[in-house]
């Protein structure tokens, strides 16, 4: 059907809204509630916000551009003047119930609305009034909650309730007093929240944002520590966008050289643990299937995905694997192998992890990876957003920085360690070793790229045959995929052997702690392609091949599955039956 | 602040399982539910929304949004009475907000407050249909019309 | 059951019912066929939809079968349902609960969906504060909306109807309730009604005390069980309704229609009212009138009939200021205006609403800023919360009444006023946000001059803004402290048998030194 914006022409199929038409014609209309994420099939299309109004020709009211689909002939004015002052006194009514404290907002230069009231020129809020005065809730370890900052977009409840299928939002109240929070209005540690992040990660203000350990790491670094940092694989894809480069470019040498001179003692790779991840849970993997034990087997590297489990399907809690996530099994070896190597006393060290995820946070708090003698694991988890933070503080000049490598002994790693960062990733490189394990042989380069298990396709599934038997391997990302995965495993709808699961769209480069992705997705395509491009960049490609990984083994754990091994890597969970 | 007793509450727990076993397969349930709830237990205890979570399958938040949507939904024990004042256009233009005003003083508290002995509560009502009677002010089910200021302080004599 | 035994039934029942009303031949006027109600105040009125009330039982099936209940739905069952749609269509039955849009397009445009499932809502959730003609309907004569569902669902292919009833009508629920059960006791519900193949059954639902669930998508999310907010007004409801099945929303009054124009014809019904509003509406008269009460007239009867012929003019001598139509959606329409006639258009054209039937009168005790802010208050109230222009700005509309009625306003306020409301009206996303700067906008508009005063001088001419008025003892003071005995700021001074004088820094305006001087000697300005 054909249809005219601003007098222009365009040819457009049923069902498009004018916000998309009028892209095509490269016009933009202001949005703020409005958000549509095709690949991971969000779509909040609340029209509640009207900020997209524009002028339809036979209509008295303003339409809103989100939520309207074109009709045949229909002659659309983006830029009347009735619309564009319709749009700034909508705004003006936002900020006149909003702090406007953007200058000590975690959002700031990252927030919606805060370009929005640029854009549109607001220099008055010609109305005044009453405003939310609500608790702000900091009391998760993960994530804080500011209501007075919500615009009431519900991009949160929407990912939280149709994606995730967690359902830990709601609003509250109706009218002026509407909030989106919790059931009683509980804070978030109290709830089903499983700390994803996903809901920060879409929304378009600073009404959900982080917890923030910047000041702790600085004060650790300054302190008499000696603190050691690692970084995780999806991190080193996604920094460089906080610098102005295109989303995975890889930057990894430059970070390192940026963290050392942050002050950390060592640098680190997450990478390493996640190959040391890869040998216990092949191991775990293979034991299972030579003895018959319970398959599938699940990864457990996502502590989001941890707690869903174990809140939402406390009956199934003896098939995930028992592995800890790689950068806690990191600690662990820092505050025992590491320290026994260099003399150091574990009280003395500190880890901090940079982490794509803010569920990592809370995870660093969980009583199950508290130390034998009260240290933890890791002490700190910081995000690539904080990360960046602190380079920019620094005045660093990042893109200037020339390349450095991580430190040993536990700085190394193959390409199946990068991959983990990656939806697929984990359990591609899981059979890596796998076939090593059950075969002694290794896959071919070529075989060893397992294409229908990548990409941002929801529930993505493979076979694998390893020695005349059939592997059937399924991978989800986002938690609603994984919830219909694992009810079709108990309905008998799916029968698999391994499941890979990430909490995050795309898996760990879609964490909510990258760099805000502000609905576009070519940014996390181009974080997968960075990805793989550095697992394709390392002459090893094999868990089974870090050599500092081998020395681990020989030197201090033994064998994969050992019994150090179990107690310093593995982990156990426990039911925890919503609310 | 008020803590649900399951114990004492038995009986009427036990129906109101009953209720919602024997309306599962009515579409869109969650309302008669919460209904059901408030007329039996007075109130939407927080136990009880998480009995219905768990018995429908519903997540505690959803159903805690739906009810604090709806007014007539309360999450405290109201008074013994329960005085509404209408506030409806009829009985506005003829003066329910001294009525209001002159119940909130007598009672000191305010509008969609109970008091501490948990005898009065007053909450205000649109409209219910008596206009050609407004002023009306309802306690529990007893309606009275062409209700004056002066009548407060003798209605709420009358009440044991 | 067949229309056999139908027909046996109502001539029986019909001298039942006329030997019970003779008992009291002062109250009722029986004549061929057709039974009244006597009085002067029923002269002017025509009543259609409320054509049964007062004369039946309404907990007797019975009676409504014996007045004819019942028989278009059994002479539709012979035709075709397209039968039904046109003589609805040729009649121009506008919807009655507030939009006016025509019954029979809706029903048509249902019908011509193909789905597995439709469904009838009666939207019974009257929630216009000062408006009850709904109400009296499902007291007094429930079966005629059932029938009208069941014509419905005839017409579209239904076999499911609701109604969604406000929680705060118990006695409706208990008379739609044993109505129900009496239709489908007599197969007037249920499967193969009256030896058809077309079933249909109704089910209610309760609403839980929110004004916004009277819109209809707020009403259908009700009825699914989540909180009642608007849809987004992609679709038609007629083409994705409840549970995303096409569905046809009526509202009580429209169906309490269908049976008569189905049973009298289109012509009949069209000869009614004006050419673009057939028939009848019915008005709750209330506010400042000798006579309140529900009065169902002809469309395009004046303001002044209704207010003076029928409700008998304003109580206690005073001048009638204005009347307020269409309850918070609506406007007011000042006395000078009287002479509009109340139809869907002539209302539109003087800034108000026909609206669902409130008809408030005003008289010169009332404070046209202060009615205002009351609607005002009731939209902030009652506003779902989603969209930004009805959430926020309906609030800073309010903020700006209440400044101005404490004597806080300024001039500019009012400019403010008139531009909020505008964009509000024209960016909410229902009918609520799109309506509720209505009562701003009329008064503004026609009462601009009580606006001024507030903000400029101060001054509230009807004395309800009790932060604006003034008290002054004059020289008639005795000095017998009354006054000083009544304040309850104890502002007042002077000496026994002296002439008193008020602080007026420290008096908060209550009015009581007012109320209780003997001798008038105090001024109210
Ligand atoms: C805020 C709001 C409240 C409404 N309340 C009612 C109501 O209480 N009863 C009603 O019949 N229609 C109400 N309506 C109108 C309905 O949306 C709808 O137009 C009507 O039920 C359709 O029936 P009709 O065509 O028979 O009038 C309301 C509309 C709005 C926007
Ligand atoms: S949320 Fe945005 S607009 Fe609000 S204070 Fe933060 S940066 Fe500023
Ligand atoms: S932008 Fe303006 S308000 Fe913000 S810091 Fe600069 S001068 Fe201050
Ligand atoms: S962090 Fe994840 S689970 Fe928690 S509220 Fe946000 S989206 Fe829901
Ligand atoms: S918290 Fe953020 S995402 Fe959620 S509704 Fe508020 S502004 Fe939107
Ligand atoms: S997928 Fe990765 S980033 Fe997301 S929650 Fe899990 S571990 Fe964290
Ligand atoms: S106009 Fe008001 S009632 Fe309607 S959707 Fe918007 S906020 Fe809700
Ligand atoms: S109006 Fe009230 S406060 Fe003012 S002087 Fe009179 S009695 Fe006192
Ligand atoms: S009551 Fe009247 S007469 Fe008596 S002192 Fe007061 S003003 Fe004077
Ligand atoms: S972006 Fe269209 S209404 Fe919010
Ligand atoms: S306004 Fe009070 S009963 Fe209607
Ligand atoms: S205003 Fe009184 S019954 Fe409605």
């Amino acid at each position: 059907m054909k249809i005219f914006i601003n007098d222009k022409l365009i040819h457009v199929e049923e069902g498009t809204t004018i916000l998309e038409a009028a892209k095509l014609l490269d016009i933009k209309i202001p949005t703020l509630c409005h958000l549509h994420l095709h690949d991971i099939k969000f779509i909040n299309k609340q029209a509640s916000c009207r900020v997209c109004v524009v002028d339809v020709e036979g209509y008295d009211q303003l339409l809103p551009a989100c939520a309207t689909p074109c009709k045949e002939g229909m002659k659309v004015s983006t830029d009347s003047y009735r619309a564009i002052q319709a749009r700034r006194t909508i705004v003006e009514l936002l900020l006149s119930d909003h702090p406007n404290s953007c200058l000590t907002c975690a959002m700031n230069l990252d927030c919606e609305l805060q370009q929005l009231a640029h854009d549109l020129g607001i220099r008055r809020i010609h109305y005044e009034g009453e405003t939310h005065k609500e608790p702000i809730d900091n009391n998760s370890y993960s994530i804080i909650r500011d209501p007075n900052k919500c615009i009431l977009c519900k991009r949160c409840e929407t990912m939280c309730t149709e994606i995730q299928t967690v359902g830990a939002l709601t609003d509250i109240g109706r009218g002026f007093f509407t909030t989106v929070g919790s059931a009683f209005n509980r804070p978030m540690n109290e709830t089903t929240c499983t700390f994803c992040g996903q809901c920060l990660a879409v929304c378009p203000t600073g009404a959900l944002t982080e917890v923030n350990n910047i000041k702790r790491v600085w004060q650790a670094i300054s302190q008499d520590k000696y603190v050691v940092v690692q970084t995780a694989p999806a991190v080193r894809v996604a920094l460089g966008e906080e610098f102005g480069l295109p989303a995975g470019t890889p930057i990894t040498g430059k970070m390192v050289t940026a963290l050392k001179r942050l002050g950390f003692k060592q640098v680190f790779d997450t990478d390493f643990a996640a190959d040391l991840t890869i040998m216990e849970e092949a191991t775990e993997f293979v034991n299972r299937v030579k003895s018959g034990g319970k398959l599938p087997i699940l990864t457990s590297c996502c502590p989001s995905w941890v707690n869903f489990m174990e809140q939402q399907f406390p009956d199934m809690l003896d098939i995930p694997s028992s592995c800890k996530s790689p950068h806690e099994m990191f600690g662990a070896l820092t505050k025992s192998y590491y320290c026994e190597k260099t003399g150091l006393k574990p009280e003395d060290v500190v880890v901090v992890s940079i982490m794509p995820c803010v569920a990592k946070k809370y995870e660093s708090r969980r009583a199950e990876l508290e130390g034998a003698d009260g240290h933890r694991d890791v002490d700190y988890v910081i995000t690539t957003r904080e990360l960046a933070i602190m380079i920019k503080e620094t005045g660093i000049n990042f893109l200037d920085l020339h390349d450095s490598d991580f430190d040993n002994p536990m700085g190394e790693s193959t390409g199946a360690g990068v991959i983990f960062g990656a939806s697929g990733g984990v359990i591609e490189a899981t059979l890596r070793t796998a076939y090593h394990m059950i075969t002694g042989d290794e896959l071919a380069d070529t075989q060893m790229e397992f294409q229908s298990l990548r990409g941002l396709k929801g529930i993505k599934t493979a076979s694998v045959t390893i020695m005349d038997r059939v592997f059937n391997i399924a991978v989800a990302h986002g938690l609603g995929n994984a919830r219909k995965l694992l009810e079709g495993i108990k309905s008998g709808e799916y029968e698999v052997d391994a499941i890979e699961i990430m909490a995050c769209p795309g898996g760990c480069i879609g964490g909510a702690g990258q760099p805000y992705h502000h609905g576009n997705m070519e940014i996390l395509e181009q974080r997968i392609a960075g990805i793989y491009s550095e697992d394709r960049s390392k002459h090893k490609r094999r868990s089974h091949q870090n050599e500092y990984v081998q020395l681990l083994y020989r030197d201090f754990l033994g064998e994969p599955g050992s019994e150090k091994a179990i107690d310093l890597l593995h982990t156990h969970y426990t039911p925890r039956p919503r609310l | 602040m008020f803590i649900f007793d399951f114990e004492e509450n038995k009986e009427k727990v036990d129906q109101f399982i009953q209720f919602m076993d024997k309306n599962r397969q009515m579409k869109g349930v969650l309302l008669p539910v919460l209904q059901e709830a408030q007329n039996k237990f007075g109130y939407l205890p927080k136990e009880i929304l998480q009995l219905i979570s768990s018995h429908l399958g519903i997540p505690t938040s959803t159903i805690y949004g739906v009810a604090t949507f709806y007014s007539q939904f309360s999450f405290v024990p109201r008074g013994k009475y329960s005085i509404s004042v209408c506030m409806g256009t009829a009985c506005y233009v003829n003066g329910a907000a001294d009525i209001l005003d002159e119940f909130s003083k007598v009672l000191s508290i305010n509008l969609g407050e109970t008091t501490a002995d948990r005898k009065f509560s007053i909450i205000e009502t649109r409209c219910v249909g008596l206009c050609s009677d407004a002023p009306v002010v309802t306690i529990n089910n007893q309606v009275y019309t062409h209700f004056k200021k002066s009548d407060v302080k003798h209605i709420l004599s009358l009440l044991p | 059951m067949n229309i056999k035994e139908l027909t046996q039934i109502r001539e029986q029942q019909w001298w039942e019912l006329i030997k019970r009303l003779n008992e009291e031949p002062f109250k009722y006027h029986i004549g061929d066929g057709e039974i009244s109600l006597k009085g002067e105040e029923f002269k002017l009125q025509q009543r259609i939809a409320l054509r049964n009330i007062g004369i039946i039982n309404p907990n007797k099936i019975e009676e409504y079968i014996a007045t004819g209940g019942y028989f278009a739905l059994a002479r539709a069952l012979e035709n075709e349902p397209k039968e039904v749609i046109k003589t609805i269509k040729d009649a121009n039955l506008r919807g009655r609960g507030g939009a006016g849009f025509p019954a029979g397009r809706k029903w048509e445009a249902a019908a011509y969906h193909e789905t597995d499932e439709k469904y009838v809502v009666c939207n019974a959730d009257e929630g216009d504060p000062g408006a009850y003609m709904d109400r009296s309907i499902l007291e007094g004569d429930p079966h005629t909306v059932l029938e009208g569902m069941a014509l419905c669902g005839y017409a579209i292919g239904a076999s499911k109807g609701y109604i969604y009833v406000r929680a705060e009508y118990p006695k409706a629920v208990a008379s739609l309730i044993t109505a129900i059960e009496q239709a489908k006791a007599h197969n007037l519900l249920g499967n193969h009604i009256l030896g058809s193949d077309f079933h249909f059954d109704i089910e209610l639902r309760l609403g839980a005390g929110a004004f916004v669930c009277g819109e209809s998508t707020a009403l259908m999310e009700s009825i699914e069980g989540k909180r009642g907010m608007p849809r987004n007004k992609e679709f038609r409801t007629t083409e994705r309704g409840l549970w995303g099945k096409p569905t046809v929303i009526n509202n009580v009054e429209t169906l309490a229609n269908i049976p008569p124009i189905l049973t009298k014809g289109a012509q009949w019904f069209k000869e009614i009212g004006t050419e673009k509003s057939s028939g009848t509406k019915v008005f709750a008269l209330v506010g400042k009138v000798q006579k309140p009460g529900l009065v169902e007239v002809p469309m395009g009867m004046s303001i002044y009939d209704i207010v003076y012929l029928i409700g008998g003019g304003i109580p206690k001598g005073k001048k009638a200021k204005a009347v307020q139509t269409g309850g918070p959606s609506g406007g007011c329409i000042p006395s000078h205006l009287f002479d509009t006639k109340v139809d869907f258009e002539s209302l539109e054209a003087v800034g108000s609403i026909m609206g669902s039937g409130g008809m408030v009168v005003m008289d010169e005790n009332d404070c046209m800023v202060d009615i205002a802010k009351f609607f005002l208050e009731f939209s902030v109230d009652e506003s779902c919360g989603k969209c930004t222009p009805c959430r926020i700005g309906n609030k800073r509309l309010l903020e700006i009444l209440q400044r101005l009625t404490l004597g806080e306003g300024e001039i500019s306020d009012l400019t403010k006023l008139e531009n909020l409301s505008r964009v509000i009206c024209q960016t909410s996303l229902c009918g609520l946000g799109q309506s509720s700067p209505n009562p701003v906008l009329s008064t503004l508009n026609y009462f601009y001059d009580e606006y001024k005063e507030h903000a400029q001088d101060k001054h509230c001419r009807s004395g309800v803004c009790k932060a604006l008025l003034r008290y002054e003892i004059n020289d008639r003071c005795v000095g017998c402290t009354r006054c000083v005995q009544h304040c309850p700021v104890d502002c007042i001074s002077g000496s026994i048998r002296e002439r008193h004088y008020i602080d007026a820094t420290e008096c908060i305006h209550c009015g009581e030194c007012f109320k209780n001087c003997p001798v008038n000697a105090i001024d109210v300005f």
